[in-house]
């Protein structure tokens, strides 16, 4: 804790406040970056990258499935991460990133589901198959929803905080583990045809919409987890007394 | 410090074996459902011997994960409630030894006597007798894991000893454990060599034993502030 | 014979939901003496003992044990003390006697445990799982530990409930003792001593009623 005090920027960087105050400046210009990449992203997907040669038309929907998987995955780390540095520091405001980051991973990572089984029926003939990218997204799905879900179990939000934090430490070395056992089960299982090649085989013309997305998609993600921890540091804050003087002033305009 | 490290073990390992003997009920009941769910297998699907062997790998660790699921939420419950995991979490020396002697006991109570009877299901289901002994390594190192993961599990939900959350926690831990473990019986069903799965069972074993105490520690410190 | 500082507490403050429980306690305690903590139900008299156990983490607050901080001297703080809590830790298939010499510390002898639970008035129930016992006598197994514990500094939360006139006398005894010989109590209780000498400390609640 004495240690800490010196770090008078880390300090700055804990405040809720400090992150409220910032975040309002910020959201407009991410907002706009966000809506342009992603805008620009689907019409070059959808309309102006050029056909498969196997699929077809249909393949033009991993540019909604790839960025969802890929932030889905990367958010339970950053979400993992958050609660670690809580757990460390004993940081509030790691803490609400971790809680807002859960809901916005799990929702992606059913995104990358529906998307992927839309994708699989005229690809593969059928919505779902066991494939191991697959079920280590349904297992993500879960772990998603426990972090969720073990909040309820505490009445009091600090050791929920850490609960959770605690959880998502659990989770994020497990899964790698999970990763390469459902990989390497699956191989033992399947024939290898449904094996779909790496994104660098494909045609520069298909990849670049796909990375614009991919990098829309974590705009994204940073615009939505800002929001969400904005409404969580009104929530515990608001006995705060720049909380109540945001709050009258908002009274006074309407 | 040598002798302080290893008290804590033997302590809570008698202990709770000694609590176990005297409970016998609460023994008996997992044991009870792993067999009783084995024998709704070949009702709901065909007594053919042919189809209950190729199912007999998965099955036979499905229900050893749900018999392990149900015990484990017991683990420190009692604990709480009468009083004794506070005196636990006061103790000066290192939680993790009274952990593991606690999982010890459990397993030992648990894993060790699924372990024994899982031969009898090897026999409904016409498990060839190759497989036998895989099939006991397996749940041996194998239960030994889940009971480790179970406790993280149980230890988060301690303030609401719910078995769904529970559930919902521990399961999608319980996928490497429920793959190798089944794997390894197939592989000997199989002809294969079967050792590599094991071998990777008990790789994850060492791992759970070096971090599943750290997370268990920290969880149920968060116990009394719920 | 100069009394030594056993327990120092500075400022000592405890967060539930982002609100401070109490108003930050400060203390000191020397060898010798005893101390009452008061408040009404809710006041966080449980809490403020599970922070003095370490069982919950502070918000704020220093606690110095025989003039060290507490960080310096974590596994001999926890080492000296004896806590008893609401909960008596006594498990219910376990006998009278199995209870008390699991509680008591590694070697102490069988006559020093026949002893301790002659004092509380058991010893005729030695052999007796505890779930054949009142709640008066599961308090008293719990209490027969004041006998066998080798620890200086007493943590003793509502230590008189479920006993009755003769339980309270022989466990007021038993305090008593220990302050004799040096050591150090701090008790939460609504019932009022007759016997003990002790300081009392008012819990102030802060809870803000939502």
């Amino acid at each position: 804790m004495n240690l800490n005090m010196q770090w008078t920027w880390f300090h700055r960087l804990g405040s809720p406040r400090w992150f409220y105050q910032k975040t309002q400046r910020w959201l407009p210009w991410l907002s706009l970056l966000t809506l342009s990449l992603l805008i620009t992203g689907i019409v070059w997907g959808l309309a102006f990258a050029p056909e498969d040669a196997k699929q077809g038309n249909s393949f033009r929907i991993i540019y909604v499935h790839v960025p969802a998987s890929v932030v889905a995955l990367a958010g339970y780390y950053i979400m993992a991460i958050a609660g670690a540095v809580g757990l460390i520091w004993r940081i509030k405001l790691s803490y609400m990133l971790m809680r807002s980051a859960a809901p916005i991973g799990a929702a992606l990572t059913f995104i990358a589901l529906v998307t992927g089984a839309i994708w699989g029926k005229p690809t593969w003939g059928a919505y779902w198959v066991w494939d191991a990218r697959i079920t280590s997204m349904l297992i993500l799905l879960f772990l998603y929803l426990g972090v969720m879900a073990l909040r309820h179990a505490y009445s009091s939000h600090e050791a929920a905080d850490k609960a959770s934090a605690i959880l998502g430490l659990v989770g994020m070395v497990n899964v790698p583990i999970i990763y390469k056992s459902v990989d390497w089960w699956q191989t033992l299982h399947q024939p290898a045809t449904i094996k779909f090649t790496g994104a660098p085989s494909m045609h520069p013309d298909m990849f670049l919409p796909l990375v614009v997305m991919i990098v829309g998609f974590y705009a994204f993600y940073a615009v939505t987890l800002m929001l969400f921890t904005r409404a969580e540091i009104l929530r515990r804050e608001y006995r705060a007394s720049w909380v109540k003087q945001l709050v009258s002033e908002k009274l006074v305009e309407k | 410090m040598h002798n302080y490290l290893s008290a804590g073990f033997i302590a809570y390992l008698t202990r709770d074996l000694l609590l176990g003997v005297r409970n016998k009920t609460d023994l008996v009941k997992p044991l009870i459902f792993f067999l009783l769910v084995s024998a709704l297998v070949p009702l709901s699907i065909a007594p053919e011997a042919e189809r209950l062997a190729q199912l007999a790998p998965g099955m036979i660790w499905i229900f050893a994960v749900l018999a392990t699921l149900l015990s484990v939420e017991r683990l420190f419950s009692d604990d709480l409630q009468d009083g004794s995991l506070e005196q636990m979490l006061m103790s000066p020396n290192l939680l993790i030894m009274p952990i593991l002697g606690k999982i010890t006991a459990h397993w030992v109570m648990i894993g060790l006597p699924l372990t024994l009877l899982s031969p009898v299901l090897g026999v409904w289901f016409s498990l060839p007798t190759v497989a036998v002994t895989p099939m006991m390594l397996s749940l041996a190192i194998g239960t030994a894991v889940l009971c480790l993961i179970g406790a993280v599990g149980a230890a988060l939900t301690l303030p609401r000893q719910g078995g769904v959350l529970l559930a919902l926690l521990v399961m999608p831990l319980y996928m490497p454990v429920l793959i190798f473990g089944s794997a390894t019986i197939q592989s000997a069903v199989d002809g294969l060599d079967w050792t590599a799965p094991l071998v990777i069972l008990v790789a994850l074993l060492a791992i759970a034993i070096a971090l599943c105490p750290l997370a268990i520690n920290a969880g149920l410190r968060l116990a009394k502030n719920g | 014979m100069a009394a030594t500082n056993i327990l120092k507490i500075e400022n000592l403050s405890f967060e539930r939901n982002d609100a401070l429980l109490f108003e930050p306690v400060s203390f000191e305690l020397n060898s010798g003496e005893a101390l009452h903590i008061e408040g009404a139900n809710g006041a966080g008299k449980t809490t403020l003992f599970q922070l003095l156990i370490k069982l919950l983490e502070p918000c704020t607050g220093d606690v110095y044990f025989r003039g060290q901080h507490l960080s310096q001297c974590h596994f001999e703080y926890l080492s000296d003390i004896l806590f008893i809590g609401h909960q008596s830790a006594v498990k219910a298939a376990l006998t009278v006697e199995e209870n008390l010499s699991w509680m008591s510390p590694d070697g102490t002898s069988t006559e020093k445990i026949t002893a301790a639970l002659q004092f509380v008035g058991l010893e005729h129930y030695a052999s007796i799982p505890c779930y054949r016992l009142s709640a008066g006598q599961h308090r008293r197994v719990a209490l027969a530990r004041l006998m066998t514990t080798s620890a200086t500094l007493w943590y003793l939360d509502e230590p008189f409930a479920a006993l009755d006139k003769q339980g309270v006398g022989f466990i007021e005894n038993c305090m008593q003792q220990h302050l004799d010989q040096g050591g150090c109590i701090v008790f939460s209780s609504h019932q009022d001593l007759v016997k003990i000498a002790a300081r009392s400390y008012r819990l102030n609640p802060l809870r803000e009623v939502v």
